[in-house]
């Protein structure tokens, strides 16, 4: 307990770390995410720019790294990372590797909650004239808002997660710190506050999710 | 004048599955419609009906044939110019296919943002369009917040926001009650009337048909099979397709349990008689020029009783059409005599033979 309250200044900074990668990871992965969600949500059978090619490619790529388990993939893509001159191991590692790893999980949940957008709605834009990209762009993805802030809202949770995971190769934040201090040094105390601040980020992310889902689809 | 012209237009789908055979979905079809006009086209679903409205906007493209447009061919049209022709022609649904994340006023204003209009305008027009489907005090409402018939107004005021000349009806109350269903059809008169838009519609129900269409248009297999005057068409339906679908439709023929119901409650011969409002159907003399009165007053001059068991008067734009299914006793011969003498001209069908 007394080693815990000297600690607090470590708790703080492996806090602040943890948000940083968890912000940094989902703005990367979000985006990239959103990117290729649109892809395959457009380049599907009959949809707005249906493309078989493209199409598959994506599946194939996507369904190849989303189930890797990420300790796994961690370890893959070092020499990747070196080879784009980050170190191996920090935060910026971390950040990397959860990008790559949230990336693929945000395609599906994009391209899955963009297909809830029943097909009429589509036509229905398509008869007044507006153009397909349009239509992908712009008012897809806020019919499908709600769903959608509820998708992000889920991977951020993982996010933090995977900011635990990627502490064991040093890359900083709450995993690191309850690793280090708590678990190699046989401190459950640590351990433990390490878990409950975890818990209250959860919680707290959760909320604001659900919060604004809510005032998207007004119920 | 021709205003919307489809000749010998051929939709094929590739098949679903690897080893079927395509889809022929619309089978050289040739139609015509005049500017002004409220043509509707009736058939059983699959017959190709959506498809032939999807032609006009060319949401689909013909594998052959041509589709103009106010005397221009729209068949190889590119996508830019597509657009531009689909903001001529507003379109409503079955489903009313709405933007839930939009107000009310945002759904009519979307056709007019995709039209790059100024904002000014845009509000000026919405205003406009609440107040004539009557929506007025809905501007700020989501869909969700509104009855089936408020989504149909709303998807007309849309349908209409570019001022488009022509209106495509897909089963556009199919999924109303029958009182929402009225006033929808009240207020599609009205776009017909007070704007001049001409109308498409496709629809299974006689309503809107009855109330709405000038000329009606008969599909079966993706191939129209009849097509005229609506009064013609519904009261001396001439291919057997047709038949089928007016008698499913107008259901004052009695047909399978109905039938049965009636023979097992009515002793007796059971006919019925077509019957009109002494006018002429479909040029025939004759066919259309019986009226209820001469029925009754040939039957009861060969000394025979009869019962009025089933039937249906329909009043297409003041011009009447149905018919009375009866059950009539007496002597045998005395009927088979009254028979004779009403089916001389009154075109009649013997159930009992039918059974």
């Amino acid at each position: 307990m007394d080693r815990l309250i000297d600690l607090l200044p470590d708790l703080w900074q492996a806090t602040v770390e943890t948000l940083y990668v968890v912000s940094l990871s989902l703005v990367f992965g979000g985006i990239a995410g959103l990117f290729v969600g649109l892809a395959l949500y457009a380049t599907r059978p009959g949809s707005l720019f249906p493309n078989r090619f493209l199409f598959g490619t994506l599946n194939v790529v996507v369904n190849f790294f989303r189930p890797i388990p990420f300790v796994i993939l961690l370890a893959a893509v070092q020499p990747l990372a070196r080879g784009l001159g980050i170190p191996g191991i920090g935060p910026v590692f971390g950040i990397f590797a959860i990008t790559i790893a949230s990336l693929f999980a945000i395609s599906r949940i994009v391209e899955q909650n963009l297909l809830t957008v029943r097909p009429g709605v589509i036509e229905a834009a398509r008869a007044t004239g507006a153009s397909r990209s349009r239509i992908l762009l712009r008012l897809l993805p806020r019919e499908a808002l709600g769903p959608l802030i509820l998708g992000y809202t889920f991977i951020v949770v993982a996010l933090v997660d995977m900011t635990a995971i990627a502490g064991a190769v040093a890359a900083g934040g709450l995993g690191e710190f309850a690793i280090v201090y708590g678990f190699k040094q046989f401190n459950p105390w640590v351990t433990w506050a390490a878990v409950l601040v975890i818990i209250v980020i959860v919680q707290a992310v959760q909320f604001l999710g659900n919060t604004l889902a809510r005032r998207v689809l007004r119920r | 004048m021709t205003f919307i012209r489809l000749t010998g237009v051929t939709k094929t789908f590739p098949p679903s599955s690897k080893d079927g055979s395509p889809v022929v979905a619309v089978d050289d079809v040739s139609l015509t419609v005049d500017a002004g006009d409220v043509c509707g086209i009736i058939g059983y679903s699959g017959a190709g009906k959506s498809t032939v409205l999807r032609l006009v906007n060319a949401l689909e493209t013909p594998t052959s044939g041509t589709v103009e447009i106010d005397g221009r061919d729209i068949t190889h049209l590119r996508e830019r110019e597509l657009r531009a022709l689909r903001a001529d022609i507003g379109m409503i649904f079955q489903q009313f296919n709405l933007f839930d994340s939009r107000t009310v006023a945002k759904n009519i204003a979307y056709p007019l943002e995709v039209a790059r209009r100024p904002r000014a305008e845009i509000a000026a027009r919405v205003d406009e369009l609440l107040r004539f489907v009557g929506l007025a005090d809905k501007a700020g409402s989501y869909p969700e917040q509104l009855s089936g018939g408020q989504k149909q107004r709303v998807g007309i005021a849309r349908a209409l926001a570019t001022s488009p000349r022509i209106l495509l009806a897909d089963e556009a109350t199919s999924a109303l009650d029958p009182d929402t269903t009225q006033e929808v059809l009240a207020l599609l008169k009205r776009v017909n009337a007070e704007l001049g838009v001409t109308i498409l519609v496709i629809t299974h129900e006689m309503d809107v048909i009855r109330t709405l269409a000038d000329r009606v248009v008969v599909m079966e297999h993706g191939r129209i099979i009849e097509s005229g005057d609506v009064f013609d068409v519904l009261s001396s339906p001439q291919h057997a397709a047709t038949q089928r679908f007016v008698a499913s439709i107008i259901e004052d023929v009695p047909t399978g349990t109905q039938l049965r119901t009636l023979r097992e409650r009515h002793p007796g011969r059971i006919v019925t008689l077509q019957i009109g409002d002494g006018g002429q159907i479909g040029g025939l003399a004759g066919a259309g020029a019986t009226t209820q009165a001469d029925v009754f007053a040939t039957l009861a001059a060969h000394g025979v009783r009869f019962e009025l068991v089933h039937g249906g008067i329909n009043d297409i734009r003041g011009r009447v059409f149905g018919h009375l299914t009866l059950a009539v006793t007496g002597d045998a011969d005395a009927v088979q005599r009254a028979l004779d003498a009403v089916s001389a001209f009154a075109p009649l069908i013997e159930e009992d033979a039918r059974g």
